[in-house]
């Protein structure tokens, strides 16, 4: 564990832990959660909720920090969050759309996972590139490292959508948009691509999730996969907000011994005409 | 005033066929018995039968609102405000003006306004939305071609009779 998270809150360290094992069936899940996606007039805002739980979009475990926090305008500049503020359950921020268009409200995260073994036992550290030569002992073996690109994200529109801030930044795990991500309508099939540094993310695994189904008995999630283009078709069930997530993992360590990992999770809500 | 053009020059026309007619539609907002009352948001557009947006005829909302926020409920007319609305500017000259109090209204659109409707198979949709109430779509499908036509659906919630008289 970093040094630097011990001084921290419990709540910290329950969500540091969330994002050091994200790849775990049972790990809890990210997301972000926008009062609304598509809003007309001239003085339009949204609120956004940010955290971290079992149950879709419930407040139930930690917050989410919002270190990395990153809102892209409709003209492809970066807007400032208002309000910020970190509870208990969630952190919540606003945002103005001062300009039509579609705004990418994005959390990203970019560090170094670092393994390793001392005196027999088994080690973890988390942090940046630039602080790792002095955390990991110089007599540590079985050094294992791995970059961690995480990326959770959602998208509004005031006005007419446009798709300035959609496009890939090319670092991670990324969805690209076929399908407007605010034009998503109940009953309608919408595709989108993932891709990794930039390039189609064929066969890997898509998890599409409804919220709301604390009443429900049926979670009623789907399993897809993205085809050689890496893209992945949805026909949404019902209108609501979903949780779409991938990862990948793995592949050919980097010249400098670094292995690559790296998730996506966006939110999107489908309306009904 | 109609202008009455002799055949031969009306064949001159024939590339660009004058389907003009004025068109009336009349829409009937519901009494309520609520406790809390909005009159609705009423959008009124042309679509081709793909529901493409064609042609956007009245859109009723909260023009006069004091602090000019009307256009902040404008999307709640999904339909319309997915297939024209979010592309339009309001408000809009001779299409927007203020919510109408229940009763029996009547929109005429001159000839003049439909000279670039092109002939074919259409559907006049009217929706409307309430504050704290529901939504509705109605929709009367019909033929431009220049010939006299009438149509008439009626909503169940939101919308009353809804009716459309084209005449050539």
């Amino acid at each position: 564990m970093n040094r630097k998270l011990l001084g921290r809150t419990a709540a910290a360290l329950a969500f540091a832990a969330a994002l050091a094992a994200p790849l775990v069936a049972s790990a809890h899940r990210q997301w972000m959660l926008p009062s609304m996606t598509v809003l007309s007039g001239n003085d339009a805002w949204v609120t956004v909720d940010a955290a971290v739980s079992n149950d879709l979009f419930v407040f139930e475990h930690v917050p989410m920090r919002l270190e990395g926090l990153m809102i892209t305008g409709p003209d492809g500049e970066k807007v400032e969050a208002k309000n910020q503020h970190t509870g208990k359950y969630r952190s919540v921020f606003d945002v103005q759309l001062a300009k039509p268009g579609t705004y990418r409200i994005a959390n990203v995260s970019d560090s170094l996972m670092v393994s390793y073994k001392i005196g027999g036992e088994q080690k973890r550290w988390r942090g940046s590139e630039a602080e790792m030569a002095a955390a990991i002992p110089a007599d540590a073996t079985e050094v294992k490292k791995t970059n961690s690109v995480r990326r959770v994200e959602t998208f509004v529109t005031s006005g007419a959508p446009n798709d300035v801030a959609l496009k890939a930044t090319g670092k991670g795990l990324e969805l690209v948009p076929v399908t407007h991500p605010n034009d998503l309508f109940s009953g309608e099939a919408a595709t989108f691509a993932l891709v990794m540094d930039g390039k189609p993310a064929a066969n890997v695994e898509v998890t599409v999730a409804p919220g709301g189904v604390r009443y429900l008995d049926d979670r009623g999630e789907m399993t897809l996969k993205t085809d050689a283009e890496g893209r992945f078709t949805v026909t949404w069930p019902r209108p609501g907000f979903y949780w779409v997530e991938a990862s990948v993992r793995g592949g050919a360590p980097a010249a400098n011994g670094v292995e690559r990992s790296a998730l996506y999770v966006g939110t999107f809500e489908v309306l009904k005409e | 005033m109609r202008i009455v053009l002799p055949a031969a020059l009306l064949a001159g026309f024939a590339a660009t066929p004058a389907m003009a007619g004025d068109m009336t539609i009349g829409i009937e907002i519901p009494r309520m018995t609520v406790a809390e009352y909005h009159p609705p948001y009423v959008a009124v557009w042309i679509a081709k039968p793909d529901e493409t947006a064609v042609k956007t005829l009245a859109v009723w909302y909260d023009t006069k609102n004091p602090k000019g926020e009307g256009a902040t409920w404008l999307k709640d007319m999904r339909q319309w405000w997915r297939r024209a609305g979010k592309s339009m500017t309001m408000p809009a000259n001779g299409i927007s003006g203020p919510t109408k109090s229940p009763g029996k209204h009547q929109i005429v659109i001159p000839a003049a306004r439909l000279k670039d409707l092109a002939p074919g198979a259409y559907v006049l949709n009217v929706e409307a939305a309430r504050e704290v109430g529901g939504k509705e779509v109605v929709k009367i499908p019909f033929t431009w071609n220049g010939k006299a036509a009438k149509g008439a659906a009626k909503g169940s919630s939101e919308l009353g009779a809804v009716t459309l008289t084209i005449k050539p």
